[in-house]
């Protein structure tokens, strides 16, 4: 096996692109290394984006925030901008695993790992983030919510990986969330999560809105029935029902050791509720 | 396999050693270097025995490979006393009788440090919520949460 | 040894027991300085590696070695055909194969084949080199569905004496306890409460995997560093296993990174002393945390039919329990010691259990803290509480009504001599938690709990040094905190400073037999071993003394630490300190010791009642433990803040067992939570503080009052978070672990 820690993004590229065998990409390694010692993984060559300088970033642009994918959760925790624009996005990192884990994991990471429970997905897709994918024929920007395909399975073609994630500008009366539910307090995997982004009106009447469920299907779902829940509301007790009734529906989960199928549907409403509560003071509403 | 050369700095002295690509820190901290206080409880993370930090920010060492410490400040149980001379966390500890077995103090130990080092008056919440990735099977961690919130309030006289 | 005449608790003034001095390892433990089972390494030291079963059933027709065998840095393969055919008796013999399995894999994880090699890369790649060739079978891992006809069957024949014909061939054994006409006992209550209730199989957790390290010469000399409870039980087994002679093999215990009873078998060591047998270079083993899930030894999980029935003034006029425990793959669940727990807190006219011992395709249950007595208790507890609760009646009075005291005869047989189980009751009762308001959606259980607690072989030997200092040498690895209790124990007997008794744990060379780390006895037999032992000595040395000044032996007396002349010759000679004794034994009759060889009786039993308050989210079926509050009774607690670590521990593991802690088995008979993410012991945010008071009702059996602490507070929080869970939720919880889901499905159902 082979060590590869390259400086700058364009020899990365070049390095995965001409490892002649399995190449895996190591950010904070919170999952590849747990992989590597159970045997379900042997890559031949591992590559570290972490003494990528621009990859440990998380630079203004826009009026939104580009996070390197080498930037682990204790780091954004730490940022005061990203905090108040986006701090379901920011709780849902610190969600992730214990303190330790904190610092080592990272957004990009979590994403193409694929799971369906990754805590930090369904936030980055009820905020619209989108990843910028490099690779060796340049980059690409996709929409979070189309990384992840299958469970362990992603959109990146070979030589291809996530360089950063930018979450968009978040304006003015927005706020969003992240809730999940685990049977422990701490050190647990989401067993259903539900992240709700929303903007508000002068009048306090939500203009825009998206939510996203995790751990409910395949993939993490972006949920736009019941966004139109919320759409043209103050959220009062009527949407946030139909919130929560819709989001149980949009809910296809399966049923394993960590919850049954009637578990998850019913929970899926419940947190979305709860988050879109949360988020809708965080707006100012 | 080829191994890898690393040239890093452990407890504040310089360290080089030979590493194999796949090899996690925490096995070259035990199995090379003799560094035997940081345990494996889990391997995956999730049981913080292994705690240690690396350039300041707590890990666990079992999810950091020996190749990634290259230029690194890394921090072990070992190098929390000076000389003759206990951390109060690690007198609080004892005088709290907050180890039974005592397999899980040295990572709960780095761990409260680092937590006491970013914030020096911690409520029992925070204490609690911080030490969630390091498990203790022993204790319930009452005496724990008591050590570290009585090292924390003797720290802040002091200072 | 009873209690000192003359020296009850009232008038026994103790000087250094019942102080909270440091621990003599506590610095070792807070510097990184304490080496465990894994710390240890040896020069030209190989990797041992276990190759486990994928099935949960299979017959093995053939295991090939050879490729492994060829690779380059592969120093042996050992499978089952390696260890020698000897007359094993039969509990050896289930040990042998569970530590190497024969004809047949019984379970996920079982071991099969076992390499040594020049690295752990190497290692893993000749494990994968090893080609077995397996017949899967139909397997069995739940408690009742083994029991049902056509249930596959783990060994046929096996079943003991007592196990009527024509029951299931998965049952081993059955056990009946009681005293009374049951049927007239339940004819005279105003109801009489069926319930049936399930307990999950859970794990000891403890943070440290199983790790050893061996060496054996040509000679058939060897030596074995290992984490365990008792490396004397290590040294027989594996002598006995290996044939070699118990004299020869040296066992040294390393600090023990917690066991619960989970160390008190043997797992790797035999087949790290085989491997070092066949390479002749030291071999060193340690196991991953998915081998200590899949292939250790979890506890029972249970199926328990209770009918109590219960006057309306909360008197209960009969009780009967059928208990049914699955302890894996062997005979040996611990569904006695629940059968015989069950309803020792009460004093009972009409009483009958009956407990079946049941195999199935799981690993070998070893011991967990209390064994057997957690899920009897849950079973009894809950009942008395959802009858007691139906006639609006105060669960603690109902207990009380009931509650054994001296002079009862226990459901298990014996009469009590004077008990705890009224005294943590009343303190209960009186305690500020126990009038404390509750919120909307919160509830508060009570539960009470029994142990037996016991003696065992056991050697202590006390040096007294030629400065003055004390050594003591005892055989039993120190789980938390024993070696300070043992130095203060020393201390008070000879009337010198706890800072002057150094406690070490001797290997098995050094002494006589030695139980292990088990029953709660270290604090009760160790601690008489040792306060015998230092009456041994304090009599040599007066013996000494009495030469000295010319007068008779029993003319000499021992207080606070020095000998003195008594009777008619008191004041005749300056009183001579332990010191100034030891500086001159020399020219005395030379060096002096005390010794003490025991397998004292009188371990005096032990009694808990828990207090919990929990919150239940009715939406999402999440519990919430706001308070929780421990009431037991140590005899006399000899290093308090490690009695009160005793009561917090217990109690959360068992908090642990109540809600979230679960073996899970899927369809194809394999463990799908072999980690700590998905066996979810509780986390530190996930509990409150756990408050701790010590009743002291000296125990008759020990000089100085002293009962075992460490099991007893495992057994009631099952029932009492249950109770405390089924009040918040108004849903009766009748089946461990109570899961978010499972809560809310109840909610929901209701």
């Amino acid at each position: 096996m082979r060590y590869l820690a390259p400086t700058t993004l364009e020899d990365a590229v070049q390095m995965l692109a001409e490892d002649p065998g399995e190449c895996r990409v190591l950010a904070g390694g919170t999952d590849l290394l747990v992989r590597m010692r159970a045997g379900m993984t042997e890559p031949d060559s591992i590559l570290d984006i972490k003494r990528i300088d621009a990859l440990r970033e998380i630079t203004a642009e826009d009026g939104g925030w580009r996070i390197g994918a080498a930037v682990s959760g204790a780091v954004m925790n730490e940022h005061e901008g990203l905090c108040a624009d986006w701090p379901g996005v920011v709780e849902a990192a610190n969600l992730i695993g214990s303190t330790q884990i904190q610092g080592r994991c990272t957004l990009a990471g979590n994403l193409c790992n694929a799971s369906p429970a990754a805590d930090s997905v369904p936030a980055m897709v009820a905020a619209g983030a989108v990843a910028r994918i490099a690779g060796p024929n340049g980059t690409r920007d996709v929409p979070v919510e189309d990384v992840p395909l299958a469970p362990g399975k992603t959109c990146l073609e070979q030589g291809e990986f996530v360089a950063s994630i930018f979450l968009p500008r978040r304006g003015p009366r927005g706020g969003d969330a992240y809730l999940r539910f685990t049977p422990r307090t701490e050190m647990d995997i989401a067993v259903v999560g539900c992240a709700v982004s929303l903007t508000l009106d002068a009048d306090g009447i939500c203009t825009a809105a998206r939510v996203s469920l995790g751990a409910v299907a395949p993939t993490v779902i972006l949920v736009p029935q019941a966004a139109a829940t919320l759409e043209g509301t103050r959220l009062d007790e009527p949407a946030l029902n139909a919130l929560a009734r819709t989001c149980s529906e949009a809910a296809s989960p399966i049923a394993d050791k960590r919850g049954t199928v009637e578990f998850r549907t019913h929970v899926a409403g419940v947190l979305a509720r709860r988050a879109a509560k949360i988020a809708h003071e965080r707006a100012g509403g | 396999m080829s191994k890898i050369h690393v040239t890093t700095k452990i407890n504040g002295d310089p360290v080089e050693y030979l590493c194999e690509p796949d090899e996690t820190l925490l096995d070259v901290l035990r199995d090379q270097l003799g560094l035997t206080g940081s345990k494996e409880g889990c391997g995956t993370g999730d049981c913080g025995a292994c705690t240690v930090t690396l350039d300041g920010r707590l890990v666990c060492s079992c999810l950091v490979l020996g190749a990634e410490a290259e230029g690194a400040e890394v921090g072990t149980i070992e190098g929390m006393a000076e000389a003759e001379a206990l951390h109060p966390l690690q007198q609080k500890f004892i005088e709290h009788a907050a180890l039974q077995c005592g397999i899980c103090t040295p990572g709960i130990l780095v761990a409260a440090k680092s937590l006491l080092e970013r914030n020096p008056d911690p409520t029992e919440e925070e204490t609690r919520y911080w030490l969630a990735g390091n498990l203790c099977r022993c204790t319930g961690y009452d005496k724990i949460i008591r050590a570290v919130m009585d090292a924390a309030a003797d720290m802040r006289k002091a200072s | 040894m009873a209690l000192d005449s003359k020296t009850t608790q009232d008038v026994m003034q103790f000087k250094v027991v019942g102080t909270r001095p440091l621990r003599p390892d506590g610095i070792d433990k807070v510097t990184g300085r304490a080496r465990f089972g894994a710390d240890i390494s040896a020069p030209g030291m190989l990797t041992g590696l276990v190759l486990r079963s994928p099935h949960a059933h299979a017959r093995i027709k053939s295991i090939d070695t050879s490729a492994a065998e060829a690779m380059e840095g592969v120093h042996a393969v050992v499978t089952r055909r390696d260890f020698p055919e000897r007359d094993l008796d039969e509990g050896t013999a289930d040990v042998l194969d569970n530590c190497m399995a024969g004809d047949k894999v019984l379970y996920d994880g079982h071991a099969l084949a076992a390499v040594a090699a020049s690295s752990t890369h190497i290692a893993r790649k000749a494990l994968k080199a090893i080609k077995v060739d397996y017949e899967p079978l139909d397997h069995v891992t739940d408690v009742d569905a083994a029991i049902q006809p056509g249930a596959p069957v783990l060994h046929q024949g096996r079943a003991n004496e007592s196990v009527p014909e024509g029951a299931s061939p998965n049952i081993m054994a059955r056990y009946e306890f009681g005293h009374g006409d049951i049927e007239a006992g339940l004819a005279q209550a105003d109801r009489v409460l069926e319930r049936s209730y399930k307990t999950e199989a859970t794990h000891q957790g403890y943070i440290e995997p199983h790790a050893c390290l061996a060496q054996m010469g040509p000679d058939g000399q060897a030596d074995l560093w290992c984490c365990t409870q008792g490396h004397y039980m290590v040294r027989n087994t594996c002598a006995e296993i290996l044939g070699l002679a118990q004299g020869q093999l040296r066992v040294t215990a390393s600090e023990i990174g917690g066991g619960f009873g989970g160390k008190t078998t043997v797992f790797l060591e035999p087949v790290a002393l085989m491997l070092a047998k066949k390479t002749q270079r030291p071999v060193k083993m340690v196991m991953s945390r998915s081998e200590v899930l899949r292939a250790t030894g979890p506890t029972a999980s249970s199926s328990v039919d209770m009918r109590i029935g219960m006057t309306k003034e909360g008197i209960i006029t009969g009780a009967f329990a059928e208990l049914r425990y699955q302890g894996g793959a062997y005979p040996g669940s611990p569904v006695d010691m629940g059968a015989m727990s069950a309803f020792a807190p009460y004093d009972l006219e009409h009483v009958k259990t009956i407990g079946w011992d049941i195999v199935t395709n799981r690993p070998k249950a070893a011991a967990y803290r209390a064994p057997g007595a957690p899920m009897a208790a849950f079973a009894v507890e809950s009942a008395i509480d959802e009858l007691a609760k139906g006639f609006g009646l105060d669960p603690l009075e109902v207990r009380l009504r009931n509650a054994a005291r001296e002079g009862t005869r226990a459901s298990y047989g014996p009469t009590y001599p004077a008990i705890g189980l009224e005294a943590t009751l009343r303190r209960a009762k009186d305690h500020p938690h126990w009038s404390a308001p509750l919120g909307p959606n919160q509830g508060r259980g009570v539960a009470c709990g029994f142990w037996f607690n016991f003696g065992g072989d056991t050697c202590v030997s006390l040096n007294v040094t030629p400065d003055g200092t004390v050594t003591v040498s005892e055989g039993n690895p120190d789980i938390g905190g024993s070696r300070a209790s043992m130095s203060m124990m020393a201390a008070e007997e000879l009337g010198i400073p706890y800072e002057k008794v150094r406690t070490i744990v001797a290997d098995t060379g050094s002494l006589g037999q030695n139980e292990v780390t088990d029953g709660s006895r270290v604090t009760f037999a160790v601690g008489l071993a040792t306060i015998k032992a230092a009456r041994a000595a304090k009599a040599e040395m007066c013996k000494r003394v009495a030469q000295v000044w010319g007068i008779d032996e029993d003319a000499v007396e021992w207080k606070d630490g020095a000998a003195h002349p008594a009777g008619p010759n008191a004041g005749t000679h300056p009183p001579m300190t332990l010191a100034e004794i030891a500086a001159i034994a020399s020219n005395t009759g030379g060096p002096i010791a005390g010794h003490c060889e025991a397998n004292p009786e009188g371990a005096g039993v032990s009694f808990a009642t828990h207090m919990v308050d929990t919150e239940v989210d009715p939406d999402t079926g999440a519990v919430k433990i706001l308070r929780y509050t421990v009431f037991q009774d140590a005899g006399k607690a000899v290093h308090p803040a490690y009695v009160e670590g005793q009561f917090q521990g217990g109690a959360t593991q068992g908090i642990g067992w109540a809600l979230n802690e679960a073996y899970i088995y899927g369809e194809d008979g394999l463990l799908q939570n072999a980690g700590f993410l998905d066996y979810r012991i509780p986390v530190a945010s996930d509990l409150p503080m756990i408050d701790a008071v010590i009743l002291e009702i000296p125990n008759p059996g020990h000089p100085y009052g002293v009962r075992g602490v460490g099991e007893t507070s495992i057994v009631p929080p099952l029932a009492a978070v249950a109770n405390a869970v089924s009040e918040a939720a108004g849903v009766r919880m009748a089946s461990l672990p109570m899961s978010p889901p499972k809560v809310l499905k109840a909610i929901r159902d209701s």
